[in-house]
């Protein structure tokens, strides 16, 4: 990355830990793009993800995942977008899905789900018995509508009631919220976030289970957001600053394969979306996927990897000590 | 455009410690310290922090604990009046010393 020459690089640190190169140790979860479609424009979206987008998953590649997931005994599918719902072969896969045994996990920005179109998705979802990672920046409408636009806190608020009415937040159907900073900087601590959410949100009447914090990732429009407001060096060196070495062996890399819109195969969601496929001889294809080369192949890094081994650690379940 | 009080020198702080390095460790030790959880919480001490950061005009102080702040969950809304409290402070200083003037008004006045 441009103006970043100075900071100590990712693969130097792990040299210094003695981690070099970093290795996958196993394939856990099986995570799939649908593809860069959605009826938001998020400033920190790092997919770029936008209604004008036109990547979508096939029903030909969800076909090819399945089998994989079902051939190799892989026990969990997170599935993941742009908004994933826009997909039309969404409904087919989750039904896929609910008829293993494997848990499902659906992402979503939560608006999509009060769409004309889209409203039956929360009854599938809750028969299907998927837990839910719905997407939530703030629990002021200021903050989240600054971020994601006008009206998609009070339509964030609905979507979460219609989930809760379906028994999503409470029992065995869970609602989980995942928090990003609203900037620069760094999430708080989560738990004591997630009491802080807790209290808001049931002002609200809606209920949720546990909420994830992420580190904004210095990639797609956060990384553009950096760069041009000045803030691309004093974030990375912050990230820098607060690497935590004891998150490293927990990296959702080691244990999560990455699958985009094409089949294409990716250490991390964000490795995806900087066009760095799984590059260390092992396939890079859904269809050649090979668990013995990819359950312990060496993981592409680079500078933004310290997103994720920043202070208490980050991934798409939170943070990771 | 050049600037007495540049960001990039907060970096430098630890620099300071150079020539007194046994004072520089006894320092962060204690400044580490004070900013743990304890009576008060991480996020209300980045708070207090901010107002006061703002009492005294420290320019390197508003960065660190604007993002501590920030870092630690506190709102724009909480940071702003915490601010406030800090210039109610500041100036209700200055006014009530005009109880000092009225008391050299009323001891030099016929």
């Amino acid at each position: 990355m441009e103006g970043l020459e100075g900071l100590r690089s990712f693969d130097d640190m792990l040299r210094e830990s003695g981690l070099y190169p970093l290795r996958a140790e196993d394939v856990r979860i099986l995570q799939m793009n649908l593809g860069s479609l959605c009826n938001q424009s998020c400033k920190h979206c790092h997919v770029e993800a936008g209604p004008k987008r036109v990547e979508l998953m096939s029903k030909d590649v969800m076909e090819c995942c399945l089998r994989v997931v079902d051939e190799h005994n892989i026990g969990c599918v997170d599935i993941t977008g742009g908004a994933p719902e826009m997909n039309p072969h969404y409904r087919w896969l989750i039904e896929e899905c609910a008829r293993s045994n494997i848990h499902l996990m659906v992402r979503t920005n939560l608006t999509i789900l009060t769409r004309q179109g889209y409203r039956d998705i929360p009854e599938l979802l809750a028969r299907s018995g998927a837990e839910v990672v719905a997407s939530l920046p703030h629990y002021t409408e200021g903050i989240t509508d600054r971020i994601r636009g006008r009206g998609v806190f009070k339509a964030s608020m609905e979507a979460l009631e219609v989930l809760n009415s379906l028994g999503y937040g409470e029992g065995e159907l869970e609602l989980n919220i995942m928090y990003n900073s609203a900037g620069a900087y760094l999430p708080p601590p989560q738990k004591r976030l997630e009491d802080e959410f807790r209290e808001a949100l049931s002002r609200h009447g809606v209920r949720f289970n546990k909420l994830y914090t992420l580190v904004n990732m210095p990639v797609g429009r956060f990384f553009s957001f950096l760069k041009g407001s000045g803030n691309l060096v004093p974030y990375m060196q912050r990230l820098v600053d607060s690497c935590n070495r004891d998150t490293i062996s927990a990296l959702m890399c080691r244990t999560t394969l990455s699958v985009g819109w094409d089949g294409t195969l990716y250490d991390c969601d964000f490795n995806q979306m900087l066009s760095l496929r799984c590059n260390s001889g092992a396939p890079y294809h859904i269809r050649d996927f090979c668990m013995e080369e990819l359950k312990h192949r060496v993981i592409t890094t680079g500078p933004h990897c310290y997103g994720c081994t920043a202070g208490s650690g980050s991934s798409c379940t939170g943070e990771t000590t | 455009m050049d600037t007495y009080y540049r960001p990039e020198d907060l970096h430098k702080f630890s620099s300071v410690g150079e020539h007194a390095p046994r004072l520089w460790k006894k320092f962060s030790e204690w400044y580490a310290e004070v900013f743990k959880d304890g009576a008060l919480d991480e996020k209300t001490k980045a708070i207090v922090a901010l107002a006061v950061a703002h009492a005294i005009q420290c320019p390197y102080c508003i960065d660190a604990y604007t993002r501590t702040c920030l870092e630690k969950g506190a709102t724009p809304e909480e940071m702003t009046e915490a601010v406030h409290v800090a210039s109610a402070i500041r100036g209700g200083a200055s006014l009530v010393h005009g109880v000092q003037m009225k008391n050299v008004i009323e001891k030099i006045s016929l």
